[in-house]
């Protein structure tokens, strides 16, 4: 493109017969080449590359561990799905064609995963037997146990088991139902506090991230401020200037999401002989999960993003400000 | 080629650095800019490579009104002039081929036809043998020289020199005018701003001199009798 000079032939490579496919193949070249050659700049400045790949993985670090931490408190919380079972109390002198009834019903419901009846007389054996009153018992006239349905919902979380708790209650031979869910709903608040809390802390790292990645390439545009001011000289645009220190940010984040990953992989191996014998004691079946790789490849994602709208911000305030002063 | 209109130009805080000055350089035409220094000739240079702007007054290269030329085309116009830089301004922690690729490099260029191209540019001006060597190991003429090729690796049609011979004795700065003149012979314009006043006459060629701002002489310059 020649603004002066229409007829100019000598105007840049488009002015050639270069076909379309090579122009595109050559687009990608040079852009490999170029961010081959931003990584070679991180090289050549390995002590100031280092410090911020170094705050950039560990930044990454906090938020990830978190994640990861609430995934498995939601993995222990999924695993009490017996705390949603709700027991209905049959009310007393129902004869058991009518408790057969309710059963056959609510096995077939769909909300409800399995329902299992316990006789008065089952009861009354069981409490016998756990209570140690066993002999005081046999002076009771009559059984004072109610027949009892233990109903386990499809969907064991809070809410809906509580909706199916209220559905159940209103048939006409159940006395009352029963639902132990405090602790349960206790326990969610908990896990979507900590889910707020590391959204928060996120955000407040990434921040500082951006920040941090952002002053690295003002310092390395203003080390180059001869440099760019020829290259303004002899035709640059700013857009050509800014490619390598863009590719400088997505260097950055690279390494720094690896660097973060790796940090959180070397503190789930570290903390997985300590959480084996505390799961051991409990007779518990409870597995550390790890990242998956959807979530290896959102963290990388996310790194590169943050390194490249880092950088961005700084070189469209600082490359457009440098400009040469004089022939 | 070049043209300027009445053009006048003052700083900030009421320094006049070029008060109307016209003059008119056509196409293959070669001349020289002389005054002593602070008379105007960067500030000229200045104002035809849009690193400044006039106060006054229209700077026209090949027709085109360089008022008209807002900030994201500036780059695409200095692709159209060559500049040389009195202390040459090259990359030094770049070999001498990156420095003379740069404009290449910027235009889109790339693999046979970009090497094709640096190596004729330094070929003219002498060079070719110190392709691979970086600038520091070089002399401070053949620094120039490679400042020369590289502002001429595009083949630009108009080419400004801002005491291109500052630092050299006078045969070296001999052959740097040469290589001025070869390029002229090939139709390119070329302006040369330096205050080697006995270089200027002996070269022959039109001579504009600037006077505090202002054009006081437009012609051959003779060696004896100096205007200034």
């Amino acid at each position: 493109m020649s603004i002066l000079f229409s007829g100019r032939a000598s105007s840049g490579a488009s002015a050639h017969k270069i076909s379309l496919g090579r122009r595109f193949v050559m687009f990608w070249v040079n852009h490999v080449r170029q961010a081959l050659f931003s990584l070679g700049e991180l090289w050549r400045t390995p002590s100031a590359s280092i410090l911020t790949i170094g705050v950039l993985g560990v930044s990454l670090t906090l938020p990830a561990t978190l994640h990861l931490l609430v995934k498995n408190v939601q993995q222990v919380s999924d695993s009490f799905t017996q705390a949603a079972e709700i027991s209905l109390f049959i009310k007393d002198g129902t004869d058991d064609r009518q408790i057969n009834s309710l059963l056959k019903i609510l096995q077939a419901d769909n909300d409800i995963a399995r329902v299992t009846h316990i006789s008065k007389q089952q009861a009354l054996d069981e409490f016998a037997d756990v209570s140690g009153f066993g002999s005081a018992l046999t002076y009771l006239t009559d059984n004072p146990l109610p027949d009892v349905l233990l109903v386990l919902p499809k969907n064991t979380s809070a809410g809906s088991a509580r909706q199916l708790l209220e559905r159940l209650s209103k048939e006409r031979i159940v006395e009352f139902g029963k639902l132990d869910i405090d602790w349960l709903t206790r326990l969610d608040a908990i896990v979507s506090l900590l889910r707020q809390a590391v959204l928060v802390i996120a955000v407040l790292l990434l921040g500082a991230v951006l920040l941090i990645i952002g002053n690295t390439i003002r310092l390395s545009i203003m080390s180059k401020k001869d440099e760019i001011e020829v290259m303004k000289l002899v035709g640059a645009t700013d857009a050509f200037i800014q490619r390598p220190f863009l590719y400088s940010g997505v260097w950055f984040g690279v390494f720094g999401g690896l660097l973060a990953f790796l940090i959180v992989e070397a503190m789930l191996w570290w903390l997985q002989g300590a959480i084996g014998s505390v799961t051991s004691l409990y007779d518990s079946e409870f597995r550390l999960m790890a990242f998956s790789v959807t979530e290896f490849f959102s963290l990388m994602l996310l790194a590169v993003l943050l390194g490249l709208t880092g950088s961005y911000l700084s070189v469209r305030r600082h490359i457009s400000a440098i400009e040469p002063t004089g022939p | 080629m070049l043209e300027f209109d009445q053009v006048s130009k003052s700083y900030p805080g009421g320094f006049v650095a070029l008060d109307r000055v016209s003059f008119k350089l056509e196409k293959g035409e070669m001349a020289f800019l002389t005054g002593h220094s602070g008379a105007g000739k960067s500030t000229l240079l200045k104002l035809i490579s849009l690193i400044e702007r006039p106060s006054v007054g229209r700077v026209l290269i090949n027709e085109v009104d360089l008022s008209r030329i807002r900030r994201p085309h500036i780059p695409y116009v200095r692709r159209d002039i060559g500049i040389i830089f009195q202390n040459h301004r090259l990359l030094m922690n770049h070999t001498v081929f990156d420095n003379v690729a740069l404009p290449l490099v910027i235009e889109g260029f790339s693999g046979k036809d970009m090497v094709k191209r640096v190596h004729a540019a330094l070929d003219k001006v002498g060079l070719l043998d110190k392709v691979r060597c970086l600038p520091q190991t070089l002399s401070g003429g053949e620094q120039q020289r490679v400042g020369i090729a590289r502002a001429v690796v595009n083949k630009p049609p108009l080419l400004l020199a801002d005491e291109p011979t500052g630092n050299l004795d006078p045969d070296l700065s001999k052959d740097i005018m040469r290589v001025f003149e070869a390029f002229n012979q090939v139709g390119v314009s070329v302006l040369v701003a330096t205050h080697d006043l006995g270089l200027v006459a002996r070269m022959k060629y039109r001579t504009l001199t600037l006077k505090q701002g202002k054009m006081i002489n437009d012609g051959l310059l003779q060696y004896q009798e100096d205007p200034l």
